[in-house]
């Protein structure tokens, strides 16, 4: 399999403070991975140094293109969908409204209401709200939105930043389940950072354990789980 | 009853200039987050160019489409040159660049056009409105300019893709980026568009107070009352607040003994004030739902 995603010495700053200490992954072409580590390991910030979106040194090469200098916006037009935490969400904007600007900056412009559609069958709950404001919707419910608006750029690459945070266990488990169908069924390539080491592991088959701005371990994500002593020096549970 | 009729018909009339000048105020706020302090002296600036290429012989409508076209471009020219630069820099960095511009376009236009009032032509003509003292063909004429402005602009914000990616950029700038909006450009498209919708203003309203280099200086500050009554976030809410701004200064000068000419508009922005302290996002201000 060829690497999708190259990560190679990444390092990057706040202002004075280093946060990533040269860190380097890699990602497979149809792989799901997730990226695990404490509070402050430095994992939204490696999603954040992917897009552009914080100063940062080393290669990123992404489907053999260094993307390290592009502004956000054009790493995103190449096919990298970024569901940031917090969500993202157009808070004031109908649900239509935030799925027709995850598709903004398509070309293609007569299969957006299509893919709307589809959109509307992985998440049924959508479809009964569409006209709603976005802000008024539940946790979990923006979630659902904020994962479908990135779909909605028919992405190559899907980057999720802690998508379970806030959310009850039994949504967390849906959301999940989606997340795999997804990736099985549209070939899309996940990478999703998570506290939650258990439930991410379940779904990924991939995993990097990430402390104090370096990667700490690797491999498949079925052995870490398995791996006592990584669950409980880094994991946690 | 009659004469309250009358008044509130007086009141629309010059509540129009308001209206027309609050959308332009409202389109700036939308895009950069600020009020632009000049946003007047480039409705001015624009004004004369249009005035300058009636004097060449270009007729009425073909100097308003150049005009306009002319502001667009202008407005995003200086965003670029001026403000770009100065995104990031604190809001007080901002205001003194607003300020920087009024004084320098004023200046400008003085030096290019010198001080003296000048006649601005109407393409509505200037006979009494259905048979009305109170209301002009211009100012009927400028008062359906002004809604057609604000339903273009609806139509624009509500129904094509760039006018939601510019909404998206002004509400959540990273967000927006995250879906592939040019956030910078849409800002200054935002600069391009509140220019050009100030052309038109200034176009509508040159008739009314006389082409000179000070001729918004009040028009900004009430078109400013105006669009923070009905609401910074509305267009709709603008225009509403222009109209209603005029009115109350009508009716204000008509029933309360006392109140001249010099004491009316002080007594609407004090109502104004009374209003805001009521509801502080303006009559038609967006009331942003929140669920936590």
């Amino acid at each position: 399999m060829t690497a999708m995603l190259n990560v190679k010495d990444l390092r990057a700053y706040y202002g004075q403070v280093q946060a990533l200490h040269g860190l380097s992954f890699s990602l497979n072409e149809g792989s799901l991975t997730t990226l695990l580590g404490a509070n402050g390991a430095g994992k939204t910030t490696t999603l954040r140094a992917i897009c552009n979106m914080v100063r940062s040194t080393g290669a990123i090469e992404f489907e053999g293109k260094p993307i390290g200098t592009r502004s956000t916006e054009n790493v995103v037009r190449l096919g990298i969908a970024h569901v940031p935490q917090g969500r993202g969400t157009f808070t004031n904007m109908t649900v239509e409204e935030n799925l027709q600007l995850g598709a903004i900056s398509r070309s293609d412009t007569k299969a957006i209401g299509s893919d709307i559609e589809r959109m509307y069958e992985h998440f049924p709950v959508l479809k009964q709200r569409y006209t709603q404001q976005a802000g008024t919707l539940s946790g979990g419910e923006q979630q659902m939105l904020a994962v479908a608006r990135a779909l909605m750029l028919r992405p190559r690459l899907m980057l999720l930043d802690e998508p379970s945070f806030g959310l009850a266990p039994l949504i967390v488990r849906d959301l999940f389940r989606i997340l795999g169908k997804i990736n099985r069924e549209e070939k899309v390539t996940i990478l999703v950072v998570e506290q939650n080491a258990q439930l991410a592991l379940e779904l990924a088959d991939q995993a990097y354990v990430i402390e104090t701005g370096r990667i700490v371990m690797s491999g498949n994500a079925k052995d870490i789980a398995n791996n006592e002593d990584v669950r409980k020096s880094y994991l946690g549970y | 009853m009659e004469l309250f009729a009358n008044q509130v018909l007086a009141g629309i009339a010059t509540g129009a200039i308001y209206a027309c000048m609050a959308l332009a105020v409202v389109m700036i706020y939308q895009a950069i987050d600020h009020l632009n302090f000049a946003q007047g002296e480039m409705a001015m600036f624009s004004t004369f160019v249009s005035w300058q290429l009636m004097q060449w012989g270009v007729p009425y409508w073909g100097a308003f489409v150049l005009t306009v076209a002319f502001s667009f471009a202008a407005g995003i020219v200086i965003e670029r040159l001026l403000f770009k630069p100065l995104a990031k820099a604190p809001i007080l960095t901002n205001v003194a660049g607003f300020i920087a511009l009024y004084a320098i376009i004023n200046s400008v236009a003085g030096l290019i056009w010198d001080f003296t009032i000048k006649q601005y032509p109407t393409p509505f003509g200037s006979s009494p409105f259905l048979g009305s003292q109170l209301i002009s063909t211009h100012q009927a004429g400028m008062i359906g300019i002004t809604l057609l402005m604000l339903l273009l602009l609806f139509f624009f914000f509500r129904f094509t893709r760039v006018g939601l990616a510019m909404r998206a950029a002004a509400s959540l700038p990273e967000s927006a980026r995250l879906v592939g909006i040019n956030t910078s450009w849409m800002i200054a498209l935002g600069w391009g568009m509140a220019s050009a919708i100030g052309s038109i203003a200034g176009m509508m309203i040159a008739p009314v107070v006389f082409l000179e280099p000070n001729m918004m200086l009040g028009v900004l500050i009430y078109g400013f009352a105006a669009a923070v009554l009905g609401g910074l976030t509305s267009p709709f809410g603008a225009v509403m607040g222009g109209f209603l701004v005029g009115i109350f200064e009508n009716l204000v000068g008509t029933y309360i003994p006392g109140v001249g000419n010099e004491l009316k508009l002080p007594i609407a922005l004090a109502l104004i004030i009374v209003v805001l302290v009521v509801k502080p996002a303006g009559l038609f201000g967006r009331a942003i739902v929140k669920r936590v």
